[in-house]
């Protein structure tokens, strides 16, 4: 892999770093930003923020509703328990399973789409510099067409340009 | 702003794991050892049988199903609480989320353990588990025991969920921080984390579907639990104030068992610099809330029973009142409600040893509160053939205390491999030029101090990049 990236300690130069990309022409897509912390008051926080996630966790726990309540019926059916006079397929009862199995599954949908939205478990080999648990801002292009040409885009005030061959 | 100004918080919380105190050793020995014997005990018990414990006809629910209540009502402390901050973003959670969600994730697995310790034949606890058996053996669905296997199990699953995705950008510091084998296992649980803007936006928006969706599920809880006991025909258990009862009984507990752990992080682990007085003032506020509320259910509870006159309920009544149990039951009020009331609801007092004290007093008198739900009535039921009495045995107490001191043992363990305290939280708290929150609060800050160092004016820049 090959990349080119600069070290900022303030969200302000990352932010203008950014702008510097763009403006020599990068693509969104293929600019990186790696920070030790969400900057959610930044634009190039916001990058990347549109998700289907809440859609899923609604479209799972529809389904997981469903699902419960056809197998509970379906069970409660094939081996009938007579308790207290209650029917077969007692309502009030099942509404609770239901529930929880509603919830669980819009939590589990939640979490496995996290994982693959955001590519993780990854396995490396990616654009990183440890330096950015130290607070460090990373903002980069990886596999550019020609580093060179962007390093001075990368080269402000407060910044270090890396780059790897 | 300069971000790497934050390098020391990150050393400061991630210090415990490069270093040990011989502190870690004693608790992890004395604690260890506690364990030991309360699983030698339970060991003994599956051998002879149930019968060592103090379980006798009438009282089949005695000390184990009132831990089991107990541990699950300790655990609303943290997903729960955890999750309402996240949602009403209040600043002051972050050194406290991790904290608190770490003890539901515990006290659920402690007090998971309950019910299969109190059926005698643990080997026997999957007939609970829902799947159809070629006996034609089939979980009955209208039993609340079968609400509690899914309804604990959902919630720990979450929890845990919750618990663990927020770890995940924190392994990747400790990773970036280690050599070895130690990086080996910490890159290994951060999952190739690197801090793109696509991982933090997904992490921040599935946290807040999941704060969304564990709160109804940490409320069904233990409303369920309170459900063991009001679907039975038992007297003061058949009761539709229960439900709520028991939540505000668990956030009650919840909170208590937070300060308390809290308090003892604070000093351990050298953590005055973020466990400050204001999340205990802020937690003994609400605390004290709860107190009140406590005793707003358990007023309405009582006057109910005393107006109804129904003889079978009087006689649970008035051994709980003036009987044979009025000595722990009038505890439980002062260290409750008076106790609460009297340290809480003063600022002068309301300091970390006194919210500390407060919550000592919570535990313990919540932990007399699930007692005196389950075994009174029990021992008083319609019928006064059928009464008897309730005496604990050694085994019981020796399980009892060793989940105490498992739960100690397992916090100790995890602050010692894990930072006890959120760090991106934390740094993701300080205040940037472009935080609206941040500098309302640095103008408010500015205008206490009378200074210009904080004044809004340095702000120009604000919003420029959206």
């Amino acid at each position: 892999m090959r990349a080119v990236y600069g070290l900022y300690n303030d969200p302000h130069v990352a932010q203008q770093a950014v702008e510097n990309l763009r403006a020599a022409g990068v693509a969104d897509a293929d600019i990186t930003v790696i920070s030790s912390e969400p900057f959610d008051h930044f634009e190039f926080g916001h990058r990347d923020a549109k998700t289907a996630m809440p859609w899923v966790a609604v479209a799972a726990g529809a389904a997981g509703l469903g699902l419960t309540y056809y197998l509970l019926g379906a069970g409660q059916r094939a081996w009938p328990l007579v308790t207290s006079g209650m029917p077969i397929v007692p309502m009030w009862p099942n509404l609770i399973i239901i529930f929880e199995m509603t919830m669980l599954s819009a939590i589990l949908a939640t979490v496995i789409y996290l994982f693959v939205s955001a590519g993780l478990p990854s396995r490396g080999g990616r654009m990183y510099d440890p330096e950015v648990s130290d607070g460090y801002i990373l903002v980069g292009v990886e596999n550019p067409a020609d580093a060179a040409r962007l390093e001075p885009a990368l080269a402000i005030a407060g910044g270090r340009v890396k780059r790897i061959s | 702003m300069d971000r790497t100004t934050s390098k020391p918080i990150a050393d400061d919380l991630i210090r415990p794991l490069f270093q040990t105190s011989i502190w870690f050793y004693a608790i992890v020995l004395a604690t260890g050892t506690v364990v030991a014997c309360g699983a030698a005990a339970w060991g003994y018990q599956i051998w002879n049988g149930i019968g060592v414990s103090g379980k006798r006809w009438p009282t089949f629910w005695a000390l184990y199903l009132t831990n089991f209540v107990f541990w699950i009502g300790i655990s609303h402390a943290g997903t729960l609480i955890s999750a309402i901050l996240r949602l009403v973003n209040a600043g002051w959670r972050r050194p406290v989320t991790r904290c608190a969600e770490v003890i539901t994730v515990f006290a659920l697995s402690i007090g998971a353990m309950f019910p299969i310790i109190h059926l005698g034949r643990p080997w026997l606890a999957f007939w609970m588990f829902p799947y159809p058996s070629d006996r034609e053996i089939w979980p009955n669905f209208r039993s609340p025991l079968a609400w509690d296997f899914f309804a604990i199990n959902t919630y720990l699953t979450g929890s845990l969920l919750f618990l663990l995705l927020p770890m995940i950008p924190d392994f990747a510091l400790v990773r970036d921080r280690s050599t070895g084998l130690r990086r080996r296992i910490y890159g290994a649980l951060a999952l190739g984390w690197r801090g793109t803007t696509k991982e933090w936006n997904r992490l921040e928006s599935a946290m807040q579907i999941m704060a969304i969706a564990i709160l109804p599920v940490a409320v069904s809880v233990h409303t369920i639990v309170s459900f063991d006991f009001s679907m039975a025909n038992v007297p003061m258990w058949h009761s539709t104030i229960f439900g709520p009862y028991f939540v505000a009984g668990a956030i009650f507990s919840g909170i208590a068992a937070l300060i308390l752990a809290m308090a003892a992080l604070r000093k351990t682990l050298g953590l005055e610099k973020y466990l400050l007085p204001l999340h205990f003032d802020n937690l003994g506020k609400l605390l004290l809330l709860m107190a009140i509320l406590w005793g707003y259910f358990v007023f309405n509870e009582r006057l109910t029973v005393w107006y109804g006159n129904e003889p079978h309920e009087m006689a649970v009544f008035w051994a709980t009142q003036r009987g044979a149990y009025a000595p722990l039951y009038w505890t439980m009020v002062v260290c409750n409600f008076v106790v609460p009331l009297a340290i809480l609801s003063n600022p002068y007092t309301r300091t970390i040893t006194g919210t500390a004290i407060a919550s000592f007093g919570v535990v313990i008198g919540m932990w007399l509160e699930r007692f005196l739900i389950v075994v009174p009535s029990l021992t008083h039921k319609q019928l006064p053939y059928s009464w008897g009495t309730y005496q604990a045995t050694p085994v019981e107490l020796t399980i009892m205390a060793a989940t105490f001191a498992g739960m100690i043992l397992l916090y100790t363990l995890f602050a010692k491999f894990v930072p006890i305290i959120s760090i991106w939280e934390l740094k993701a708290g300080l205040p940037s030029r472009l935080d609206p929150a941040a500098l309302a609060e640095a103008a408010l800050l500015a205008t206490r101090l009378d200074t210009e160092e904080f004044s809004p004016d340095s702000s120009s820049t604000q919003g420029e990049h959206r």
